[in-house]
C-alpha cells in the first residue's frame, strides 16, 4: 500500500517536473502574448481581423491571370493550400536558380518577373502585401523553419552582425532593446523580443498591413540611423537571423499588432 | 532679399549643433558650462519631457506627471540632483560611454564614434550646448 503510494507520488512528481521543463523549454514571447486581450481577439477572429481582408484580396490575386504570359499564380501552384503550405516557414530562403535569399515579397516578385512576364510589384504595394499575407496565411499555426546552407548560413550571420552593431545618432543596436531589455518598457510600451511571427502584420499605428521590411525601417527611424534602400541585402540578412531567433515559433499571419 | 536673415538663422543653428565646444572633462565630471553661462531649468524641463527633443523619458521616468508614458529601461530622473553633482550630470549627459563604455545611454553632446548616422541628424549633436546646459540646470533641481 505504501509502495503503491510513493510510486502514484513520485510520478506525480516526475509530472509535475517534466510539465514544468516543458514550460521553461522556451521562453521567447511572440508579441502577440504582450498585447491586450482586446487585440488578441481581433487576431484570432477572422472576422475581425483587418488582416483577413488582405489575405482574401491575395486570394483572388492568386487566381488572376497576370502579365505577358497571361498566367496566375494558380494556373503553375494549384491549390495553395496545399501548394503553398509551410512555404512562409522557411523564408528567406534561395529559390532554385538564385544565388542569393530572397525574402517571401522578393520570391512573389520573381515569379511575376520570370514566369508571369509582369511587372515587379513596388514594396508596400497593396498587392503584393496581399499575395504574401495570402501565401503566409497558408502557414499559419506552423513552426518557423529556416533554411541552412553555405550562401544563406554567410547571409544569416551578416544579420546576426548587424542586429548586434549600434548604429544610429542614438547608437543603439537591435540586441539592446529586443534581447537585454525585452519585456521593459520604452515610453511607457513593452519593448517585444522581435520575433517576426506574423508579417505581413495589419498594425493599428499603421492602420494598414506593412512587411517587415516596414517594420524594421520605423526602428531605424527610431534610432536615427540611415535607412538601407528598399531593395538592399541587409534586410534580407537581417529578416534570416531573425527568422532563426523566432525558430520553431508559429507563424500566425496575419498578425495584428499595436 | 528677404531669405538672407532666414539663410543666417539656419546656418546659425547649424553652426550650434555643430559641437563649438570641447567639454573639459576632470574626474567624472565637466565642472564647467559649456556655453560659460548657467542653464535654465524651466527649459530643461521641457526638453526632458519632451519625446522628440530630448528623449530622456522613452528610458527614464521622472517626476513629470503629465507625461504619462514613460521608461523603465534607466533608473528614474527622481533624485539625480541628490544623487549627482552638477558636473557629474553634465559629463553623464554629455558622453555617458566615458563613465561606463558600454552604457546604453546616447552620448547628447558627441558626434564622432558614430555609425550610419541619418543624414538628417549626421555631424549634429542630439542637444545643442545650451540645451544640455538647461537640462543640467532642471536635473540639479530633482532633490527627492
Amino acid at each position: 500500500m505504501t509502495a503503491r503510494l510513493l510510486a502514484f507520488g513520485l510520478a506525480l512528481v516526475f509530472a509535475a517536473s517534466y510539465a514544468a521543463a516543458q514550460a521553461g523549454a522556451d521562453k521567447r514571447r511572440s508579441g502577440y502574448q504582450d498585447m491586450g486581450e482586446a487585440l488578441q481577439k481581433m487576431q484570432d477572429d477572422d472576422t475581425a481581423n483587418p488582416g483577413m481582408l488582405f489575405v482574401q484580396l491575395g486570394g483572388q490575386l492568386w487566381a488572376k491571370p497576370a502579365g505577358a504570359e497571361n498566367k496566375s499564380c494558380a494556373d503553375c501552384h494549384g491549390v495553395a493550400a496545399d501548394s503553398m503550405k509551410g512555404v512562409a516557414t522557411r523564408y528567406p530562403a534561395i529559390p532554385q536558380g538564385a544565388d542569393r535569399p530572397v525574402d517571401l515579397e522578393g520570391r512573389i516578385n520573381m515569379c511575376r518577373t520570370e514566369n508571369q512576364k509582369a511587372e515587379r510589384l513596388p514594396p508596400e504595394n497593396r498587392d503584393l502585401l496581399s499575395l504574401e499575407a495570402y501565401v503566409a496565411h497558408q502557414s499559419r499555426g506552423m513552426p518557423i523553419a529556416p533554411p541552412y546552407g553555405p550562401v544563406v548560413d554567410a547571409f544569416r550571420a551578416q544579420g546576426e552582425g548587424i542586429y548586434r552593431r549600434r548604429q544610429g545618432q542614438l547608437n543603439l543596436s537591435c540586441a539592446i532593446c529586443h534581447d537585454d531589455n525585452a519585456g521593459k518598457k520604452l515610453a511607457g510600451i513593452v519593448i517585444p523580443e522581435a520575433h517576426p511571427t506574423g508579417y505581413p502584420i495589419y498594425r493599428l499605428e499603421w492602420q494598414a498591413l506593412g512587411s517587415l521590411k516596414r517594420r524594421l525601417r520605423n526602428c531605424l527611424v527610431g534610432i536615427r540611423a540611415e535607412a538601407w534602400s528598399l531593395d538592399a541585402p541587409e534586410y534580407v540578412a537581417l529578416e534570416l537571423y531573425l527568422m532563426e531567433r523566432a525558430k520553431g515559433m508559429k507563424l500566425e499571419t496575419p498578425a495584428v499588432r499595436p | 532679399m528677404r531669405i538672407l536673415p532666414v539663410l543666417a538663422l539656419l546656418l546659425g543653428a547649424q553652426a550650434a549643433a555643430a559641437q563649438p565646444v570641447t567639454p573639459q572633462i576632470v574626474d567624472d565630471a565637466i565642472p564647467t558650462s559649456l556655453t560659460g553661462r548657467p542653464g535654465d531649468a524651466a527649459r530643461g524641463r521641457a526638453i526632458v519631457a519632451s519625446r522628440s527633443t530630448g528623449l530622456c523619458l522613452l528610458c527614464h521616468s521622472g517626476p513629470i506627471a503629465e507625461e504619462r508614458f514613460q521608461g523603465d529601461l534607466a533608473p528614474s530622473l527622481a533624485g539625480a540632483g541628490s544623487r549627482w553633482s552638477e558636473g557629474q550630470l553634465r559629463l553623464r549627459i554629455v558622453d555617458g560611454t566615458r563613465l561606463n563604455a558600454d552604457t546604453i545611454m546616447p552620448a547628447y553632446y558627441r558626434t564622432g564614434g558614430l555609425q550610419r548616422v541619418a543624414r538628417a541628424f549626421d555631424g549634429k549633436t542630439i542637444l545643442s550646448a545650451e540645451q544640455v546646459e538647461d537640462v543640467v540646470a532642471y536635473l540639479v533641481t530633482l532633490k527627492d
